[in-house]
């Protein structure tokens, strides 16, 4: 039975007030029927005695007091499931938009999602292999994980999630499924269909679930986008047994849909006016992430976000970096030098790798050919900002050598083109050709026996020609 | 009967009611969710609540209790894993699966278990508040003693025979003063706000020792003292938190994660049950209680997880125990503080925090203290909060509220992470006030050698901070010879010393001897090594002896169960310095 209330009290942006309602829940959905016969969906998002504060998802344009009726459902938001959602396109609101009809749901869901047990998660450590190898090397993805992009305007973070999708070995070779989720928040037509197009060209299409909220569609369906995602990815995930990945762009006008509801509903402001809740909101999203005791399934995900004026210490990254388990940065001066993927390798990280590398997963000397980079590529830059006051002619000649080692670290290392796929090894060999351009005592992180199997000059050699 | 009235996310209110006092603890809605009072006027009252709000009507009864929201304590509480508001996730997850419904309720400790119970009371035996009345091996490494509640005494008018029993069996009954007999069990309840009382606070005089050598060395730590470590999201305040759980002398550690990630306390359940206790011989599990509400569990019950966390701790120092609390991160509970404050539409002081912030911290942390019981023995409860500056800001409100209340600050720098410098605490910016007050023990213990040593090491770095000003802008090679070697020193004690590898088995954790030990061949190193240089030898000679290379890895060539090695690199240092012509 549902609760049916003719006319409204106040519209206030893309909320409306109801009064003299009950037998209503708090989250509930209701279906707001206009005169003219089309339907809007909304959320009850407070209630005070009789008085209903209700959220409209596409918007009141076009809303008066006396021209709706409003129908309550007695449930909250779901989605409806089943595995024919597969290769299907809907919008952000969970409605099918590709025209062929809608989902017959063997079950359906809140798409809020409950938080995961700790003890009933089970710790990722089965690393993913992308083939890009400032990501295998220095911040190795791991199944299970949440690994963000943390970008800027104009850089090429959606080609790199789309080499990502199209390179990842994301399920084992024993015939496990594996599926891509896609939620478009705010993005551009453009971008979403530079996605459909990189889905087709590596023929994983059918694989795809998409979910596209535009630019220019309601905001508020675009605070529903990823929970409806991620419903879908924890159904295929944990009911369907499949590998899931999850790419998600652009977290940052998510959240910025967020601030603009939080603001029409009067609430009091944090930083930068977002609201005070973000970041729990933030974690509701992320959270949802990872493995299942007893489970063969996994929900990897990949946000992106762009760091608005590049600022890393803005609330939506700095906040996102306190949730995730690490972040792939770019770099906007790499990218600049036409450096592909520009990646910016001393703030990325990957808190899981330290379990999914080594011997029996990558290979013996990951752990220690990556720590090594890292410091090493750390003294780059000091030898850079000194070059940069006295000239590189001053310079000492360790620190030369340091100068040589990252010029060719970012040219044969960091940058590798869109269509090249190494493996591990490549990978961890092009590493140990890159050390040994340095001075041998200069290896302070590597154990002498791996560095008596791999450390050679010669191995260099072909970078100083 | 009162009913809730309206709705806004975790906050709810009931109007025209004056059942309720502050603080109570309440049941709302057919689900009994969980909540508390925390505001009353004359037209609403306001509560919060613990979980998930979604599907909750206008018109749902709200339950009274008559008690503050209070915690169970009773054996059973180590080895679990406890959620914001106490309640047992294995327990939850065996009964509702991988997910935490609303309105679960389950009992906190197992109350089928038996405990192999020694009764130490004999009929007629008088009882003060925090006596111990009986005595069971909770786990193999831990032997859990009840005590009377605080506020209770009396005479034991009946005692049972020893025996196994399950926490809610009657073990003794006592008369209390008015005549009145209460039977007491291996359990007792005690309100989470409400610091647990004891006879008197001790000035502090012990360290924790962590094994963590700029910690131990650098910046020590007291038992009942308090410490803070702040640092931007990848800087290693997790990992610093575990290797400290894992390795300080601490009795019984209780681990907080607080609005944390799901992941790492999985991480932490699995690798803590893998691990050794090297004092027990047990599984590090038999002494650790771990708390997790995770970032995406209710932010009310985040909020009340810093309160549960410390009560348990309380409780087992008042058996006599040292317990060691870390908090991660105590941010995530200010922001909880936020949120809340912001549902509830009071007045925000600094960027959106509610003007108590200053006031709850302090509370949180000084209840840290080593005290006198009520019964007598001495225990000690040290807090180890992790800090989350917003933007690695610290003048951001949480961390300078903090810096107040802590004597000990471990700032973690973003650049000392980049290179992959682990523990990425910063020399320069950190500080322990304990020092002096722990002077005594180090002088007693490991001779007054170490803390010579000590200012001399700080001293080096100090300079070398220095140095680097003028290297910054002119490079070292302009640099006279003596300094270089300072430079040269301090890179040995940053890479050799102050470095540590939580995943090298000998270097994870390090004894303070050791850690004097390597002190003292790096500064042996640097006077024989001035000499030298005073003769004229340039420093350029001595880098290419190796001695310097063979420093950097005593921490991986020297077992902390040989230390009689360190001997050996007195005589090689000579020899090879005799070399340098």
């Amino acid at each position: 039975m549902s609760v049916q209330v003719l006319g409204l009290k106040e519209i206030n942006g893309p909320l409306v007030v109801l009064d003299n309602v009950e037998g209503v829940g708090y989250d509930e959905m209701a279906e707001v029927i206009l005169t003219d016969g089309s339907r809007r969906l909304g959320r009850v998002v407070q209630i005070e005695g009789k008085r209903v504060v209700l959220q409209v998802f596409q918007g009141t344009s076009g809303v008066a007091l006396n021209n709706v009726r409003t129908s309550f459902q007695g449930h909250p938001m779901e989605m409806p499931l089943s595995p024919e959602v597969m290769g299907r396109i809907f919008n952000g609101a969970g409605t099918p938009v590709d025209g062929l009809g809608p989902i017959f749901a063997t079950k359906r869901e809140d798409i809020n999602g409950k938080p995961l047990n700790p003890v009933s998660r089970e710790y990722p450590v089965n690393y993913i292999r992308t083939g890009i190898s400032s990501i295998d090397a220095l911040a190795t993805l791991i199944r299970g994980q949440k690994l963000p992009i943390f970008s800027g305007s104009g850089m090429s973070h959606n080609k790199l999630a789309a080499q990502i999708v199209k390179q990842a070995r994301i399920s084992d070779d024993k015939g496990e499924k594996f599926a891509v989720v896609f939620a478009a928040m705010g993005v551009t037509n453009d971008v979403a269909d530079y996605f459909k197009r990189q889905f087709e060209e590596s023929g994983v299409l059918e694989r795809v679930v998409m979910f596209l909220n535009l630019s220019s569609d309601p905001i508020i369906e675009r605070i529903l986008t990823p929970r409806c995602a991620l419903t879908v990815a924890e159904y295929l995930a944990f009911e369907q047994n499949m590998h899931i990945l999850v790419i998600l762009t652009d977290m940052t006008s998510y959240a910025e849909a967020l601030r603009e509801f939080s603001s029409s509903k009067g609430e009091i402001p944090g930083r930068k006016g977002y609201p005070g809740y973000l970041y729990s909101d933030l974690a509701s999203i992320y959270e949802r992430a990872g493995i299942v005791k007893g489970i063969n399934g996994s929900v990897t995900q990949i946000p992106i976000l762009t760091m608005p004026n590049d600022d890393i210490t803005h609330p939506v990254p700095d906040l996102t970096g306190y949730i995730t388990e690490g972040q792939i940065v770019l770099d906007r001066n790499l990218d600049q030098t036409g450096v592909y993927p520009p990646v910016s390798v001393l703030p990325s990280l990957s808190r899981l790798m330290k379990d999914g590398i080594g011997e029996g997963y990558t290979r013996a000397d990951h752990p220690g050919v990556s720590n090594q980079l890292f410091s090493a590529y750390a003294k780059v830059q000091d030898a850079r900002s000194l070059a940069s006051v006295i000239g590189e002619e001053e310079l000492s000649e360790a620190d030369k050598r340091y100068l040589e080692f990252g010029r060719m670290f970012e040219k044969h290392f960091l940058n590798q083109g869109f269509s090249e796929n190494r493996t591990i090894e490549q990978t961890l060999d092009l590493g140990w050709d890159l050390l040994s351009l340095l001075p041998r005592e200069e290896l302070d992180r590597l154990d002498d026996k791996l560095i008596d199997q791999y450390y050679d000059p010669e191995r260099a050699a072909r970078f100083r020609q | 009967m009162n009913t809730v009235y309206s709705i806004n996310g975790p906050v709810v209110k009931v109007k025209d009611t004056q059942d309720f006092s502050m603080m109570e603890m309440v049941y709302v809605g057919e689900q009994r969710l969980v909540g508390e009072v925390i505001g009353i006027t004359d037209r609403f009252t306001t509560i919060q609540v613990y979980e998930g709000t979604t599907g909750l009507h206008p018109g749902e009864p709200v339950y009274s209790t008559g008690a503050p929201l209070s915690v169970t304590l009773g054996p059973g509480l180590l080895a679990n894993i406890f959620d914001g508001i106490e309640r047992p996730l294995q327990e939850i997850a065996k009964g509702s699966g991988a997910y935490i419904d609303q309105g679960v309720s389950v009992s906190p400790v197992n109350t089928d278990k038996t405990y192999d119970v020694t009764l130490t009371v004999k009929e007629g035996d008088t009882l003060h508040a925090g006596d111990i009345y009986a005595t069971c091996p909770e786990t193999p490494a831990i032997v859990h003693k009840c005590m009377l509640a605080p506020g209770m005494e009396g005479t034991i008018v009946k005692v049972s025979p020893n025996g196994a029993y399950r926490v809610n069996d009657t073990v003794a009954v006592l008369r209390t003063p008015d005549g009145e007999e209460k039977a007491l069990t291996l359990c007792q309840r005690w309100p989470i706000r409400r610091p647990r009382p004891v006879k008197e606070r001790l000035p502090i005089q012990r360290p924790l020792i962590t094994g963590q050598r700029v910690i131990d060395t650098l910046f020590p730590i007291a038992k009942g003292g308090a410490a803070a470590i702040p640092g931007g999201f990848g800087t290693g305040k997790t990992m610093t938190q575990h290797q400290l759980a894992k390795w300080c002398d601490a009795d019984i550690i209780v681990y907080i994660g607080c609005g944390e990630r799901g992941n790492e306390m999985t991480q932490v359940l699995e690798e803590f049950s893998q691990l050794v206790d090297p004092k027990s011989g047990r599984a590090m599990t038999d002494r650790t209680i771990l708390i997790a509400n995770t970032s995406n569990m209710p932010v009310a019950a985040r909020e009340a997880s810093i309160y549960t966390g410390i009560t348990l701790a309380e409780y087992y120092r008042d058996m006599g125990y040292h317990v060691a609390i870390m908090a991660d991160s105590t941010s995530r509970w200010a922001e909880a503080l936020r949120e809340i404050s912001g549902r509830l539409e009071e007045m925000p002081a600094e960027e959106g925090f509610p003007a108590y912030l200053p006031s709850r911290l302090a509370e949180f942390y000084e209840r840290a203290g080593y005290m006198v019981n009520l019964n007598g023995t001495e225990g000690s409860v040290t807090i180890i909060g992790a800090v989350s500056p917003q933007g690695s800001d610290f003048s951001e409100p949480v961390t300078q509220n903090t810096k107040r209340f802590v004597r000990v600050f471990w700032a973690l720098d973003k650049a000392l992470a980049y290179a992959r410098h682990y523990p990425a605490i910063n020399w320069n910016s950190s500080y322990s006030e304990y020092v002096d007050e722990l002077k005594p023990f180090y002088d007693k213990q490991y001779g007054e050698d170490f803390l010579k040593c000590r200012q001399r090491v700080s001293n080096i770095l100090m300079e070398e901070a220095q140095l680097m000003e003028i290297v910054k802008l002119i490079g070292a090679d302009v640099l006279p010879e003596d300094q270089k070697l300072t430079i040269e020193t301090a890179r040995l004690i940053r890479v050799g010393f102050l470095q540590q590898n939580a995943f090298h088995a000998e270097d994870t954790y390090v004894p303070l001897e050791k850690q004097l030990g390597m002190m003292q061949v790096i500064l042996y190193f640097y006077d024989q090594a001035m000499k030298k240089v005073k003769e004229g030898i340039p420093v350029s000679l001595i880098n290419k002896t190796g001695i310097e290379d063979s420093i950097v890895k005593i921490k991986y060539n020297v077992p902390n169960n040989d230390l009689e090695k360190l001997k050996e690199y007195y005589p090689m240092i000579d020899e090879k310095l005799a070399e340098v012509k």
